[in-house]
């Protein structure tokens, strides 16, 4: 007959490690997530992870001062994630949009450039014209990243 | 009985954690935000909750179980609109379901071809 104590101890320690795999794939989610709704997403599930790893270690130490951090640690995520929605709402553009931006700028500024070579001569307006469409260009990458 | 309480308590630990982890294979796996939403926002705070709920049978003391309960409570209140706000704001400002959806009944009417 297997103890009570021996299959507790088992069990706390599978919950660690099934929570430690979990944590993982929500990372990889969130580095590899291709737009910024889906990191959020990931951020939310890492709360609630964490949540759990506050609950297993709470009961493996017998330290309660733990579920008062746990109820903080709730009370941030929700905040982080509704700010982030508000953040998501008030941009207002995809990540789809955003490249697309860039690409037209780009092009933009290369039409721009071939334009501006054709005449050959005045390297003072040639430089004018290129400068302002070179800015554009690169506040758009920044966008991006 | 205490045995029986602490057996309780284990199993639900190993529960919540499968849930857990469920929520983040789906979060892996599923193809666009709003399915993986649907994964992480149910799962994940099924499993939060079992796992402090396992920690309010295992406590010995009324107040940190009345804590813990209290936690279970909040995480149940603030995941589903947490999730909704953000499902809304991702929708409204255009990220587009995946294309193997069948059904999207917030399309506005001239946009249905």
């Amino acid at each position: 007959m297997i103890s009570v104590a021996a299959i507790f101890d088992t069990s706390v320690s599978l919950a660690l490690g099934i929570l430690s795999l979990s944590f993982l794939v929500t990372i990889y989610r969130i580095v590899k997530g291709p737009t910024l709704p889906d990191r959020i997403l990931g951020l939310d599930m890492l709360v609630a992870i964490a949540i759990g790893f506050i609950a297993v270690i709470g009961i493996k130490t017998g330290y309660t001062l733990y579920v008062d951090v746990a109820i903080a640690l709730g009370l941030v995520g929700f905040l982080a994630t509704v700010a982030f929605a508000r953040f998501v709402l008030s941009r207002g553009k995809t990540e789809d949009d955003i490249l697309t931006e860039a690409r037209e700028a780009a092009s933009q500024a290369r039409r721009e450039a071939k334009v501006a070579k054709r005449p050959g001569q005045g390297g003072a307006t040639t430089h004018a014209t290129a400068t302002p469409a070179g800015t554009g260009n690169s506040s758009g990458r920044q966008d991006h990243e | 009985m205490n045995d029986i309480l602490t057996l309780i308590s284990a199993a639900l630990l190993v529960i919540g954690s499968f849930f857990a982890l469920v929520a983040s294979i789906g979060l892996l796996r599923l193809p666009d935000l709003y399915t993986r939403m649907h994964a992480a926002s149910k799962a994940g705070t099924m499993g939060a909750c079992l796992m402090l709920i396992a920690l309010a049978i295992h406590a010995s003391d009324v107040g940190t179980m009345s804590r813990a309960l209290a936690g279970v409570v909040f995480f149940l209140l603030t995941a589903p609109v947490s999730s909704h706000l953000l499902a809304k704001a991702a929708y409204s400002v255009g990220y587009r379901l995946h294309s193997i959806s069948v059904m999207d009944e917030m399309k506005r009417e001239d946009e249905i071809q």
